[in-house]
């Protein structure tokens, strides 16, 4: 049985005169364990799909139909306590931004002792245990003293440490990772992907990494969604998607990234930006910036076919596929 | 190159304008409190016309009609539709000529202190430095007293050294300087904030390197993107300079008795509000508050609208 | 942490310094102190050796020592109409106004913030539009006015408290009358409190509710919704804390602005503190006695400011104060 179930999720923001839909029918499952990359560009809806997961959207958005069962259980329908049974505790998040992330007036001890206190019958000392000894498994140094410090005492890295150390302390089952590299140093990027792969690893906790990063992406995890315009467009394997992807907007990702393009040669970006949520064209939404792009395409919505070993919403997928393995042998 | 920069605020302030006039047309407390402001401004300028009677003639004023009630009340006399005061004075147009004062003082204070805050901010943020530390300190220490304390004292010495008959004679300039020169710092604060913000930005180095001098950049790229703080922090501070006027005046350190602002209006009627002559308190007090009110209500809708970043202490 | 006390010190003695110097300016060009001395019916001759002997013919700067000399032996003059040392005159008077800002204090502090939060957290119910409408009402309605017509209704016409005055006042620590021990004082504080609180509460319940709806945006208080904490702890330990550090500033800045507030309350309901005392000293010319006050005046404000800047340092933790000293 998976561990995590998505089906037909949408989510909308209700605004002023209209309402805008930032989720469309996203499904996907994830096994006990298993490590999801959901990759796309900002705005794509990445982020809504993590917070949509542990219902923390916050207003004006809500989710409007669909089901997300954890565990077991359908919990797009259960009540505000129930929730926060599952937060945190058996569903743990990392934000992007670590030196907003944690509270600037509450000691880095307390920080990790409530979240202990929300869900165990604990005492002070059994939880400072705890803490201290999840604060070792992140590698943190002399980790009895960084209890009683403020967050603006530590570094960017240290902090990111420290909130994933806060992600493991109740061994969930599910981590929810968004971007959680992208406000940090460069140097210290890879170091940060490495301990997160280690521990989900190691404690066998399922892994949801939202990022722009393909290269990250086929780095940590098993399976990857590509996400576009609050869609998922094309999802499978990892090692498939990178090395084959069927999508023109993945090849168009792909061919972006800087070691796809020789040195001194400008990077090959997909032209135009994703269009706003508000105007989201009739047909399939990448059709604008496709150079495939037919009739049918800008009236038509591709419906998510499998095509090989992954998924794929493309009319022209067969015909681009043919073309690009020509092109490939010629 | 020119032309498209100096284009640039004003095609953007059409967009702002258009903005500002839709949200204003979906707010109905907006609508109505601009049309009371509006009403209040027209008949305040216009009193020597609207006003039955002109309040600082002595040749209109007859003791013996002192204290009649507003006509809805027994004992009126129709003459006087909001009733008399102490001195026997049309109310409502010793209203109208005090509406009048009380505005004509809040807006000329306003006036001077966005001038002061403005240069100042300008010149704190765009030299920085020694100067920027100096002026700022400077704002620190002056708003850390109470704009309403200092004016006390500074009208209090000032009325005991020239005496009543030249303080009350040039008291409306000393209001004005007063308050405009007490609250300057909200608009240095502010102003110097935009200032830092923008000097960062790209076109104010390529206005700097196509040889404008530190006085154009300031004054056509710099300060048009302080608008609309500034025109949200006016709204208050208009609408605050009245309060502090009326209290000035309610103190005896405003408007004498003679020339009435509101508040010294206020100030009179409290002495026989225990004999039973509410309206002498009670109507200019409305119409203050009235006054204040829709200031506030129409600086709280255009902080929505406008969403400034204002420079908090 | 020390160094930064001493540099907050040498600050606040900087103020007290100017602050001295418009003082004494005021006594020097205001009013004759001769002529409250010996009247006007003394010759000329005498009247010079006698300014000779009080060192009136001496420097502008030589004259300031002295007073501030003075002044800092506790000698702000002697008031022209009590003929008593000025100083103790207005310390008479400070108990009185003391109590009445302690009373709106109680009343801003103890609204100001459950309705701020309030507010906050539920923006949209009617309870919340209430609250916002009637604040907007309260901060465009002057406090004298305030005080007027609530004396009107509840002195005038219904009879519940007294109009003026401060009552029956118990005498405590042998020094201090106070108005919160007998029932007759508390009644007669009631009204003058409310009136001094009731254009800085909805200042206060805005500026809360304003700082708090920032912070319920930012992405710890996320975080702490995503751990699954107690919304009660998110709101009134992780938000509210942070709320309150921008509002201590403000509020010492308008501590200030109370005791200026505190001369329109006191004016209305004849309250026999300093604010009164000082109006009156203003039409008697009682030059000693409004130069003293305006010393005191900016001694309390120098004094709460400084407080308040220690208070915040310490309350922040991302304030280092000892690295602020350097």
């Amino acid at each position: 049985m998976s561990l995590l179930s998505v089906r037909d999720l949408s989510v909308q923001f209700a605004m002023r005169d209209q309402t805008v839909t930032a989720l469309r029918n996203i499904s996907f499952e994830l096994g006990k364990g298993e490590r999801l990359g959901i990759v796309g560009e900002s705005g794509a809806g990445k982020s809504i799909t993590g917070f949509a997961l542990m219902n923390l959207l916050s207003r004006p958005g809500f989710i409007s139909g669909g089901s997300i069962t954890f565990d077991g259980r359908d919990i797009t329908g259960l009540g505000d306590a129930e929730m926060r049974d599952i937060r945190g505790n058996h569903m743990a998040m990392i934000f992007q931004d670590p030196m907003v992330t944690l509270n600037p007036v509450l000691t880095i001890g307390q920080q990790m002792l409530e979240t202990l206190y929300a869900h165990r019958r604990l005492s002070k000392e059994e939880a400072t245990q705890i803490a201290i000894l999840k604060l070792r498994e992140v590698y943190i140094p002399s980790p009895e003293d960084r209890l009683d410090q403020y967050p603006h005492e530590l570094s960017g890295g240290m902090r990111q440490r420290i909130i994933i150390a806060m992600a493991l302390l109740l061994d969930p089952k599910l981590i929810i990772a968004d971007e959680p590299t992208t406000a940090l140093d460069v140097t210290i990027q890879a170091d940060i992907m490495e301990l997160l792969l280690e521990l989900c690893h190691s404690n066998k906790v399922g892994l949801i990494l939202i990022t722009h990063d393909l290269g990250v992406v086929s780095q940590m995890t098993e399976r990857t969604l590509v996400m576009y315009a609050g869609r998922i467009i094309e999802a499978g394997r990892t090692r498939e998607i990178i090395n084959d992807p069927q999508h023109p907007y993945t090849q168009g990702l792909i061919n972006a990234l800087p070691q796809q393009t020789p040195p001194g040669q400008r990077l090959k970006q997909i032209p135009g930006n994703m269009p706003s949520l508000t105007a989201i064209p009739p047909g399939c939404p990448f059709a604008p910036r496709c150079n495939f792009a037919t009739d049918l395409c800008r009236t038509v919505l591709p419906e998510v076919v499998q095509y090989g070993p992954v998924e794929v919403a493309c009319h022209e997928v067969n015909r681009l596929h043919n073309d690009t393995v020509e092109e490939a042998t010629a | 190159m020119s032309s498209m920069t100096t284009n640039q605020p004003s095609r953007m302030n059409r967009i702002w304008q258009s903005n500002m006039a839709y949200s204003f047309r979906k707010n109905p407390v907006a609508m109505v409190s601009f049309l009371i402001f509006a009403v209040i401004v027209i008949m305040a300028v216009f009193a020597p016309l609207i006003a039955p009677f002109d309040p600082y003639d002595p040749n209109q004023i007859d003791i013996m009609n002192s204290e009649y009630p507003p006509v809805w009340i027994d004992g009126s006399d129709t003459q006087f539709m909001f009733g008399t005061d102490d001195q026997g004075r049309d109310l409502w147009s010793t209203i109208l000529y005090g509406t009048r004062l009380s505005l004509l003082i809040g807006l000329c204070a306003v006036a001077l202190q966005a001038f002061l805050g403005i240069s100042i901010g300008l010149i704190a943020g765009y030299v920085g430095g020694r100067i920027d530390n100096l002026l700022m300190r400077m704002a620190d220490i002056q708003l850390s007293f109470s704009t309403l304390m200092v004016a006390i004292i500074f009208l209090a010495v000032t009325q005991a050294m020239f005496g009543s008959e030249t303080f009350n004679q040039y008291a409306i300039y000393f209001l004005i300087a007063v308050i405009g020169i007490a609250e300057w710092p909200q608009y240095a604060r502010t102003v110097r904030a935009t200032v830092l913000a923008e000097k960062k930005k790209e076109y104010v180095d390529s206005a700097r390197v196509l040889g404008f001098g530190p006085g154009r950049i300031m004054v056509r790229h710099i300060l048009p993107n302080s608008l609309s703080p500034i025109f949200v922090i006016s709204t208050v501070q208009v609408a605050n300079a009245i309060i502090s006027e009326a209290s000035l005046s309610f103190l005896g350190l405003g408007m004498p008795p003679s020339q009435p602002s509101l508040g010294s209006l206020i100030s009179s009627g409290f002495d026989y509000i225990f004999s039973g002559s509410w309206w002498i308190t009670v109507i200019p007090g409305v119409v203050l508050v009235v006054l204040v009110l829709v200031i506030n209500l129409l600086g709280d809708w255009m902080r929505d609208v406008l969403n400034p970043k204002l420079y908090k202490g | 942490m020390l160094a930064y006390l001493v540099k907050r010190l040498f600050q606040a003695i900087a103020v007290m310094l100017v602050i001295s110097l418009v003082g004494f300016a005021i006594q020097d060009n205001l009013g004759d102190p001769l002529r409250e001395l010996v009247g006007q019916s003394v010759s000329e001759e005498v009247r010079q050796q006698l300014r000779d002997e009080l060192g009136l013919n001496d420097s502008f700067f030589t004259q300031y020592i002295r007073f501030l000399g003075n002044a800092l032996q506790g000698d702000l003059g002697t008031s022209y109409f009590f003929k008593e040392p000025a100083l103790d005159v207005i310390l008479k008077k400070l108990p009185a106004t003391l109590e009445l800002v302690l009373g709106a204090t109680i009343i801003i502090v103890g609204l100001s913030v459950p309705l701020g939060v309030y507010t906050a957290i539920k923006p949209n119910t009617i309870l919340s539009k209430i609250i916002m409408g009637l604040s907007i009402v309260g901060i465009s309605i002057p406090v004298f006015l305030t005080a007027i017509l609530m004396i009107y209704v509840f002195s005038v016409g219904y009879g519940w408290f007294p109009a003026y005055g401060r009552g029956d006042v118990v005498h405590v620590f042998g020094y201090w009358n106070t108005n919160f021990a007998s029932w007759d004082g508390l009644t007669h504080i009631f009204l003058p409190s409310i009136a001094l609180a009731s254009i800085m509460l909805p200042l206060f319940i805005r500026l809360i509710r304003a700082e708090m709806m920032e912070v319920l945006q930012s992405e710890y208080v996320k975080y702490a919704r995503a751990k699954g904490i107690n919304p009660r702890r998110i709101y009134f330990l992780h938000a509210l804390k942070n709320t309150l550090l921008p509002v201590i500033t403000v509020g010492g800045v308008q501590i200030g602005t109370m005791v200026a507030y505190t001369i329109l309350t006191e004016t209305v309901f004849q309250w026999p503190g300093m604010g009164f005392m000082f109006l009156e000293a203003v039409n008697r010319v009682d030059t000693p006695l409004i130069v003293a006050y305006l010393i005191v005046v900016g001694f309390i404000f120098v004094v709460t400011n400084t407080i308040v800047d220690l208070i915040y340092g310490l309350v922040n933790p991302t304030v280092n104060l000892a690295r602020m000293g350097a």
